[in-house]
């Protein structure tokens, strides 16, 4: 007797930072779009380097390469806008990528406690194993400020 | 037959602002905050130097209707290169008479966006919220962000101990 088992299959979005690939679940992307001025003001929080200004909505930019990948992007290619969420509010953001994005459906692998804070889960993909991004974990946020202000002995960069 | 009646479309309210620059960075402030604007020229002979605090952006106050106003520079709050003030503007409802660049244009804005919220640090203070406006997007202060009541406390207590210390030192003094 054979066992069926359903594997529930989702939707993400595939996005390159440098030479590596992360995921995103598809719920939460809002557009790509190709990359517009950037407005910069003075601010203390040193994820964020401006703003650009889409549809006549204010968006933060948040460049996470430093930390997925160990450096800034040379070549941004295109901005994803993508949701976060602070408690109930969700707001857009918008990451940098250095590359096309690829809608895919994947099941996702749970991720473990071993894992980096902003890995939220594992897929798949053409025999490489992909980080499914949390972007609570991975951009700025009211509980990254607090922890920054935990150690507060780190000088805090003005952007302008 | 009924005329349709008149549809309610939204009317955004208009808020006057001006447009000022600190560092030559762009800002906007409601015109409604400023209770006057003067020439740095002019606190020459009326303002006071006080005495070193841990609040570094304040040197000066400025002693105007039986109020003491802590002159703030503007280029030190927001971390900005030193810039030479030209003009002060005197905000209302905070004892702030803040040091800028220059006036930029008055203008009316529509639209005010609250600042995002990944923007999370010190900045919530300083800011009422983003403006686009003619293709740009500026930063709307917040008057009363420019001093913290713990600054302002620090201040206070270092003006008031000055003033004491010249008082004693005005008894004292042999006529």
């Amino acid at each position: 007797m054979s066992v069926v088992t359903e594997i529930a299959l989702e939707a993400f979005v595939l996005l390159r930072l440098g030479e590596r690939r992360f995921a995103l679940k598809a719920s939460q992307i809002v557009e790509l779009i190709a990359p517009s001025r950037v407005f910069r003001f003075p601010h203390r929080t040193t994820a964020l380097e401006g703003v650009i200004l889409r549809r006549g909505r204010i968006i933060p930019i948040c460049d996470v390469s430093e930390q997925l990948v160990g450096k800034k992007l040379t070549l941004r290619r295109f901005y994803l806008i993508a949701h976060r969420f602070f408690g109930p509010q969700k707001e857009a953001i918008a990451l940098p990528v250095s590359g096309d994005c690829e809608l895919i459906t994947a099941e996702l692998t749970p991720r473990s406690e071993s894992d980096l804070a902003h890995v939220a889960g594992w897929l798949s993909h053409n025999g490489d194993a992909l980080e499914i991004l949390n972007l609570e974990a991975l951009t700025p946020g009211p509980l990254a400020a607090r922890a920054a202000n935990a150690f507060p002995h780190q000088p805090a960069e003005v952007r302008a | 037959m009924q005329a349709a009646a008149p549809s309610k479309a939204r009317t955004p309210r208009a808020e006057q602002i001006i447009l000022f620059r600190i560092g030559g960075q762009l800002f906007a402030i409601s015109s409604a905050s400023v209770q006057e604007v003067r020439s740095v020229d002019s606190l020459t002979g009326i303002s006071q130097a006080i005495p070193t605090t841990s609040v570094r952006k304040v040197r000066h106050t400025v002693r105007r209707h039986d109020q003491t106003h802590y002159v703030v520079n503007g280029t030190v709050h927001f971390g900005l290169p030193a810039a030479a003030a030209s003009l002060v503007f005197f905000l209302r409802h905070t004892p702030t008479a803040l040091l800028i660049d220059g006036i930029e244009k008055m203008t009316t804005m529509t639209y005010l966006q609250a600042l995002p919220q990944a923007f999370c640090h010190e900045e919530r203070d300083w800011y009422r919220g983003l403006t686009p406006l003619d293709q740009t997007v500026i930063p709307v202060v917040k008057p009363e962000g420019f001093l913290s009541t713990e600054e302002l406390t620090l201040l206070d207590t270092a003006v008031h101990a000055e003033l004491k210390k010249e008082a004693k030192g005005s008894a004292e003094a042999p006529e």
